[in-house]
C-alpha cells in the first residue's frame, strides 16, 4: 500500500552506510551533532561526511563532494544542508546508489509561499529518483537494531519491539526518553517533519510488517486525507497494535495545532469512532500512549476482562478495583476453588476475595505461591500485582544507616532485595507460562528505581507501572483490543 | 442544500432497510379524520412539504390527538398555516407513539473522514448530554453493535420506568440502513432521525429528515 519499496525503508532503517550531508566541526551545529550521535550509539557501518572542505571531523573522513564517496556502500544520506542545495545533492546521492534520505534542514513547507515551492520541488525530485525522502524539518531517524542514532537530538533508546512515527519531532524524543527510563525499548523512530514524501502511515505500514517492531506507536496533528488514513491505519491494526495520540483534540488543542502543523480539525468524536472502527488504541497523553505501546510489547493479550489483583496492603487494593470498575475490565469475583487453594496457603485474616489483600500476612514462599495459584486458574485473564519492592525499600533504608552490616542487617538487607527480585522474575515467568498477561504496579519505579523489585521487573524487560491505576488503564487497552479482534 | 420532506426523507430511507411506523399522507382535513382512524387513535398530524423543514418551531405537529374530531380541526389549523413559499403542503397522519426515552441517529459529513453514522441520546437535555458516537460509513454489524456499546448513558438503554430495555438488534439495524442509505445514493450530505421514541424497547423513529446535494 505504502509507495515506498520496502527496501527503501530499510535503507533508512538498517542502513550499510551512512553520509552526512553538511558536517561542522561546531559542536553546537546539527551538521556536528548528528555525527556525533551516530558515534556515540555505536553505528558499525560504513560513515563519511560531506562538508565545504574535505578533512575529518570526530575520526570520520569529510569528503567535498557526493561524488567522491564509494560506489554502492552507502544506502542513507543524513541531511543537514541549507534547501537551496538540497536537489543537486540529492541527485548525485541517488547517482551513488543511496536509497534513502532524511533531511533535517528547516526552510520548506513551515517557511511561507517560497518554502512550500521547495516541498513540492523537493517531493517531485524524491519521485522522479525514486528515493525515499524523509522529512524534511524532522529531528532524525533511530534504529537500535541497527545501532543507528542519525538525529539532532538525545536521547538513543535501548532496542525494544516499539516503532515510533512522530509529526512532532519533540514527542520522538519523549517516548525514547521514557524508553530510557523505563528499559521497555524501540524498534525503530522517526520524526516525519513536514511529511513531505513519506507520511505517518507509511512509516506505520512498514512496522506492521517489520519483523523487528512488535508494536507501533504514533503522534498526529491533522489528517489530511482522512479516508485514506482510516483505510491505511485499520490495515496497520489489523497486523499489528497501534498506539496513537491525537494533539488537538479539543478547540484550544486544534487552535495551537492549526498554528503548529497547519492541522485541520474534525470533530474529536468523529476521530475517535474513526479509532474504535480502525481497532487503533487511542491513548489520551503521550505516557499514557507509551505505557500502552510497552505493555502491547512485553505483555501477552488477555482472552477476557477477568482481572484479579494481588495485593500486599489494603489501600491499594481498593483504590485498583476503582480504577477497574472504571475500565472495561471487569474485578472477578474469585472462583470457589481458588479461594479454598488459597484458604491453605494464608492465615484467616486475608480478604478472601479480589482483591486477594494478603495483609500482611505472607512468608518467605507465600507471594510467589499465591501468585502462581491466581495466574494458573483457568478463570482468571490478567493479574495486577501490588506491593512489590516495600522490603528492599526498608533494606535500603537499613543499608544507608547507621548500623549497617552489624546487628544481622547484612543478611537480612540480603534477603529482602532477592525476595522482591525473585517476586518480578516470578510474575515475568508465571505470565509467560500461562500466557496471561501479568502487570507489577509501584511507585517506587520511579521513586526508587534502583530498588530491587522495580529493577528485576525492567530486568525482565517488562514496564514497573508507577501506580496501579495506570496498570488499570494499560491492561484496559489490551483487553480492549483483543475484543475488537476477536469479534472480527 | 435542498432538504427533502419528511414523506420523501422517510421514503428515500425505508428503501435502504430503515423502519419507520405506517403513516398516511393525505392531502385534506377530512382525509386526515378518515386516515387516523385507519391507522389508530390517538394520531399525530403534521404538516409537510419539500420547503418545510423545521416543523416543530413553526409549530407545525400536533400530538396525541384522542379522536376524529381533533384530528379534522387540527388538520385545518395546520393547512390553514401553510405560508405561500411552502410550495405543495400536505398532511402526516401517523400513530401517537409513547416512551420516556429518545435517541438520534443520523448522517453527517465530515470534512476530513467523509460520510459518518451518528448515534446519540436525544429530548430536550441532548445537546447538553452530548452523549454521541460517529463512525465512518460503512459500517458492519459489529461496528453497529459497538456504537451502542459506545453511549455513555448505557443506564438508558437497560430497563427504565417500567419500560424494557433498548432492542439493540432493531437500533443497530437502524444504523445499518443508514449506512446503507449512505452507500448507496451519493447524493445524501446529512440525515437525522431525531427523534428515535424508543417505544416498548423497541426504536421508532417518528420524524426523519435528509438532505441532498443536488
Amino acid at each position: 500500500m505504502s509507495r515506498h519499496p520496502v527496501e527503501a525503508f530499510r535503507a533508512l532503517f538498517e542502513p550499510r552506510g551512512v553520509v552526512v550531508a553538511g558536517v561542522s566541526s561546531h559542536p553546537g551545529k546539527f551538521g556536528f551533532v548528528s555525527l556525533h550521535n551516530i558515534l556515540a550509539s555505536g553505528y558499525e557501518g560504513t560513515l563519511y561526511g560531506t562538508a565545504r572542505e574535505a578533512g575529518e571531523v570526530l575520526g570520520v573522513p569529510i569528503l567535498d563532494s557526493i561524488d567522491a564517496l564509494p560506489d554502492g556502500e552507502i544506502d542513507l544520506v543524513f541531511v543537514c544542508t541549507p534547501a537551496g542545495a538540497n536537489p543537486g545533492l540529492l541527485r548525485a546521492c541517488a547517482a551513488k546508489g543511496i536509497r534513502a534520505a532524511f533531511i533535517a534542514s528547516a526552510g520548506y513547507g513551515e517557511a511561507g509561499e517560497e518554502g512550500q515551492r521547495m516541498q513540492a520541488g523537493l517531493v517531485e525530485l524524491a519521485d522522479e529518483l525514486g528515493m525515499l525522502v524523509a522529512g524534511p524539518n524532522g529531528q532524525g531517524v533511530v534504529s537500535p537494531p541497527a545501532r543507528l542514532c542519525a538525529q539532532i537530538v538525545a536521547p538513543y533508546p535501548p532496542a525494544g519491539r516499539i516503532g515510533i512515527a512522530s509529526q512532532s519531532g519533540n514527542f520522538i524524543s519523549s517516548f525514547m526518553n521514557y524508553a530510557v527510563q523505563t528499559g521497555v525499548g524501540v524498534s525503530r523512530a522517526v520524526s516525519a517533519g513536514n511529511a513531505a514524501q513519506v507520511s505517518i502511515p507509511d512509516y506505520l505500514d512498514f512496522y506492521a510488517d517489520d519483523a523487528a517492531t512488535g508494536v507501533a506507536l504514533a503522534y498526529v496533528e491533522g489528517v489530511p486525507d482522512g479516508r485514506a488514513f482510516f483505510d491505511r491505519t485499520r490495515a496497520v491494526a489489523a497486523r499489528k497494535p497501534l498506539v496513537l495520540v491525537k494533539g488537538g483534540a479539543t478547540a484550544g488543542g486544534q487552535r495551537a495545532a492549526a498554528s503548529h502543523t497547519g492541522s485541520l480539525a474534525s470533530d474529536d468524536r468523529v476521530f475517535d469512532g474513526m479509532c474504535r472502527q480502525a481497532g487503533i488504541t487511542r491513548a489520551a497523553t503521550i505516557e499514557e500512549a507509551y505505557e500502552a505501546a510497552a505493555t502491547f510489547a512485553t505483555q501477552p493479550l488477555p482472552k477476557g476482562p477477568r482481572t484479579v489483583v494481588l495485593t500486599t496492603a489494603g489501600g491499594w487494593g481498593v483504590v485498583t478495583a476503582d480504577a477497574i470498575a472504571r475500565s472495561s475490565l471487569e474485578l472477578t469475583a474469585l472462583p470457589d476453588d481458588l479461594r479454598a487453594a488459597l484458604d491453605e496457603k494464608l492465615p484467616p485474616r486475608w480478604s478472601r476475595n479480589n482483591p486477594v489483600d494478603l495483609a500482611g500476612a505472607e512468608t518467605r514462599d507465600t507471594i510467589p505461591e499465591v501468585m502462581e495459584l491466581i495466574v494458573g486458574h483457568p478463570d482468571v485473564d490478567a493479574v495486577i500485582y501490588l506491593g512489590l519492592g516495600i522490603q528492599s525499600n526498608q533494606a535500603a533504608l537499613m543499608r544507608g544507616g547507621p548500623f549497617y552490616p552489624d546487628h544481622g542487617l547484612e543478611r537480612i538487607v540480603d534477603f529482602h532485595e532477592r525476595q522482591d527480585a525473585r517476586y518480578a522474575t516470578t510474575a515475568a515467568e508465571l505470565s509467560e507460562r500461562f500466557d496471561k498477561p501479568v502487570l507489577t504496579a509501584t511507585e517506587l519505579a520511579i521513586t526508587h528505581p534502583d530498588n530491587a523489585g522495580p529493577a528485576a521487573v525492567r530486568a525482565s524487560g517488562r514496564l514497573c507501572y508507577p501506580s496501579a491505576n495506570r496498570a488499570v488503564t494499560a491492561l484496559d487497552h489490551l483487553w480492549r483490543r483483543a475484543r475488537h479482534l476477536a469479534v472480527r | 442544500m435542498p432538504t427533502l420532506s419528511e414523506a420523501d426523507s422517510k421514503a428515500l430511507l425505508a428503501t435502504h432497510g430503515v423502519a419507520f411506523p405506517p403513516e398516511r399522507k393525505v392531502p385534506t382535513a377530512d382525509a386526515a379524520a378518515a386516515a387516523a382512524e385507519q391507522v389508530g387513535l390517538p394520531v399525530v398530524v403534521k404538516l409537510g412539504g419539500d420547503g418545510i423543514a423545521h416543523k416543530t418551531e413553526r409549530g407545525l405537529v400536533r400530538l396525541n390527538l384522542a379522536d376524529v374530531e381533533a384530528v379534522r380541526a387540527a388538520a385545518a389549523e395546520l393547512l390553514a398555516a401553510a405560508r405561500p413559499d411552502d410550495g405543495e403542503v400536505h398532511l402526516l397522519v401517523a400513530p401517537m407513539q409513547r416512551g420516556n426515552r429518545e435517541l438520534i441517529a443520523g448522517l453527517h459529513h465530515d470534512e476530513q473522514f467523509g460520510m459518518t453514522v451518528m448515534l446519540g441520546v436525544g429530548g430536550v437535555l441532548a445537546e447538553a448530554v452530548a452523549d454521541v458516537t460517529f463512525r465512518l460509513v460503512p459500517i458492519t454489524e459489529t461496528d453497529a453493535a459497538e456504537m451502542i456499546d459506545d453511549l455513555a448513558t448505557q443506564r438508558l438503554l437497560g430497563d427504565f420506568r417500567g419500560e424494557p430495555a433498548v432492542d439493540r438488534g432493531a437500533l443497530a439495524a437502524v444504523l445499518l440502513g443508514l449506512s446503507r442509505a449512505s452507500e448507496a445514493d451519493p447524493s445524501i450530505v446529512a440525515a437525522d432521525l431525531n427523534p428515535l421514541i424508543v417505544v416498548d424497547g423497541a426504536p421508532v423513529a417518528v420524524d426523519a429528515l435528509v438532505e441532498v446535494a443536488r
